[in-house]
């Protein structure tokens, strides 16, 4: 990759008398990035990789002995392992269509003419923000059962959110919601406000409905850009781990960053760990194809 | 959206204001509760029904500060005039201050991770945009073989799973004795806001014309001359914006922290909640730390309004 870079010239580009050349320039600002990336993301890769064909454990001093696709045999033939994949699907799709409902309800109500309608916006955003560990541990204040402001508001006397394992997913996906609807407001908002206000005229000349309207205008010149939001919340939703692993510690809960992490950290079967973190990577890498190429789509406009 | 005319549009437009007040009414209240409690006094933290109005005080700070144990008797009236006016607070707590031998104040594990994080996120930050600057630049202004793909490899680093990440580095570290150091971290959140940085940037330096340097380079201007003098002072917003996209996520990182700091280096994510730990915790210390960690944050959100949108869509969306 960085010997590609270093053999193409440009042929247009300006040979400076004096200083560097452009070439020389572009690669040594180009060339570090791609080198730190490869040796700090790369390499460790590549080395967890070759940890994939092994029993190797990290807590024990015996050496790695080769057992070639065992790990990943063993893997995809484990039950368990895709009960893993199973909550963490539905947790996707609870979390990533309730953030969409929420998040882009409130674009279509912020985009109207909202006095201090700036200053709402940036207070809704502000959830995203905030580091999903710490906003874990708050959320469990709120959704204690006997003192939490949750069951108080909401009249429910002692519900467990959390020690119930039917409900301690969609407690934690609903800490995701909360945290997550500003996100897709923010690119709805967008999407929206770019929508051409000739069109809606037009409508309303031809007495269109407003259900007319927004299925057929709204929604559609919206559905790029809130595409880029799914994709992207399907993508982090798939690899939560903070907020489920400091919410609750319910089988019912262990999403597969969870298992992984439980499996290489406590376990320490480092050899079957890398193993699955591979099935995982593949995974990630389909979805973030799926969203450069939608990324690239939406800034050609 | 049409101009505002008829009835119908105006009542509308009232249900919606209404709306939008509710809805930050509900979005804002986890955050108001956890910064209430950590004014409060810890007998009203966890209350049944919850307290929302009470005496605001500062003693939670105090005891996140400070180590403390149980007092066995109350302290005498001699004892509490001598106490400086921080520690009566601590006594009216039912609490004392550790003090070493010589009479030093203890401090709590909370200061000195929150200066872990300071350090990991604040030089994480400066690498990751020094290196994105420049980065970007070579893609917005030269012809790179294999662009699009180089540019997606930058990106993929970036959504990679830290779980996956984390065990081969776990055991590079390990070998090098980075493991539960700052460059640990430092070096992992490097990696990770690179690739973001080298996105936004590009989408900036996209933006500035050409031409400024042209006209610079004909001039007598070398390139590099060009870039630090014409293109880095106009880049000047982005680069602020991106800096305060990656010290937030530098900040708020959890899971590399958990498993690459155990005490020396740990950072304040992964330490805030493992105060919870067993028994009754001191909900109002919690929240106290809690809400010092989270206020940078907030500020910074308000900071950076006008390039939210940007940021979280890495510069694809610019408005």
């Amino acid at each position: 990759m960085a010997t590609a870079v270093m053999t193409t010239l440009d042929p247009n580009s300006r040979s400076a008398a004096r200083g560097m050349s452009d070439l020389t320039i572009r690669n040594l600002f180009i060339i570090p990035t791609i080198v730190f990336l490869i040796v700090f993301n790369i390499f460790p890769l590549l080395y967890s990789l070759g940890y994939s064909f092994t029993d190797f454990r990290a807590s024990s001093p015996a050496p790695a002995n080769f057992v070639g696709l065992q790990n990943y045999r063993e893997l995809l033939n484990d039950p368990f392992i895709w009960s893993n994949f199973a909550i963490t699907a539905k947790y996707v799709i609870v979390s990533v269509v309730g953030q969409v409902i929420v998040g882009f309800g409130v674009a279509l109500l912020l985009n109207r003419d909202i006095p201090l309608k700036g200053l709402l916006t940036t207070l809704l955003l502000l959830p995203m923000m905030l580091s999903m560990a710490v906003v874990g541990l708050f959320w469990k204040l709120l959704y204690d059962p006997s003192f939490g402001i949750i069951n108080y508001t909401l009249g429910l006397a002692s519900f467990e959110w959390l020690s119930n394992p039917d409900m301690a997913l969609y407690a934690v996906a609903i800490t995701d919601i909360w945290m997550w609807s500003p996100f897709v407001m923010l690119l709805s908002l967008a999407g929206l406000s770019a929508v051409p206000k000739h069109l809606y005229e037009a409508a309303a000349i031809d007495r269109a409905g407003s259900f007319y309207t927004f299925f057929r205008i709204t929604l559609p010149l919206v559905a790029p850009i809130l595409m880029i939001a799914i994709i992207f919340r399907t993508m982090e939703a798939f690899k939560t781990f903070d907020l489920a692993y400091i919410l609750t510690s319910q089988p019912t809960t262990e999403v597969i960053s969870i298992r992984l992490y439980k499996m290489a950290f406590q376990e320490w079967q480092t050899g079957r760990s890398c193993a699955l973190a591979y099935i995982v990577l593949i995974m990630i890498l389909a979805i973030t194809n799926i969203y450069v190429k939608y990324l690239n789509k939406v800034k050609e406009r | 959206m049409a101009a505002v005319t008829t009835s119908t549009e105006r009542s509308l437009n009232k249900l919606a204001i209404v709306g939008v007040l509710i809805v930050t009414v509900i979005f804002l209240a986890p955050i108001y509760w956890i910064a209430s409690t950590a004014f409060k006094p810890r007998n009203l933290a966890t209350t049944i029904p919850p307290t929302v109005m009470f005496q605001p005080e500062i003693s939670p700070f105090v005891k996140l500060f400070t180590k403390r144990s149980q007092l066995r008797t109350a302290p005498t009236p001699e004892q509490y005039a001598a106490a400086p006016w921080w520690e009566r607070l601590v006594f009216d707590g039912g609490e004392k201050v550790v003090r070493s031998g010589r009479g030093e104040v203890q401090w709590s594990g909370y200061p000195s991770r929150f200066m872990n994080s300071l350090i990991v996120a604040i030089t994480s930050t400066v690498l990751a945009v020094g290196m994105g600057t420049f980065t970007a630049y070579g893609f917005s202004r030269f012809k790179v073989k294999g662009e699009a793909d180089l540019l997606f490899f930058i990106l993929s680093t970036r959504m990679l799973p830290p779980v996956v990440v984390a065990i081969p580095m776990f055991l590079m570290y390990r070998v090098v004795g980075l493991n539960d150091t700052h460059w640990g971290l430092i070096i992992l959140y490097t990696a990770f806001n690179l690739s973001f940085s080298v996105w936004l940037m590009k989408g900036f330096m996209d933006e500035i014309p050409k031409e400024y340097e042209e006209a610079a380079l004909v001039d007598g201007y070398t390139r590099m001359e060009a870039f630090f003098k014409i293109v880095l002072p106009e880049a000047a917003t982005g680069i602020a914006a991106t800096a305060v996209f990656c010290f937030i996520t530098a900040w708020n990182e959890y899971a590399f922290a958990l498993i690459m700091t155990n005490r020396r280096a740990q950072t304040a994510p992964p330490f805030i909640p493992s105060q919870v730990g067993s028994g009754l915790p001191d909900w109002t210390v919690i929240a106290a730390g809690t809400f010092l960690f989270l206020l940078p944050v907030a500020i910074f959100t308000f900071l950076l309004r006008n390039h939210l949108l940007r940021g979280m869509s890495f510069g694809a969306i610019r408005k």
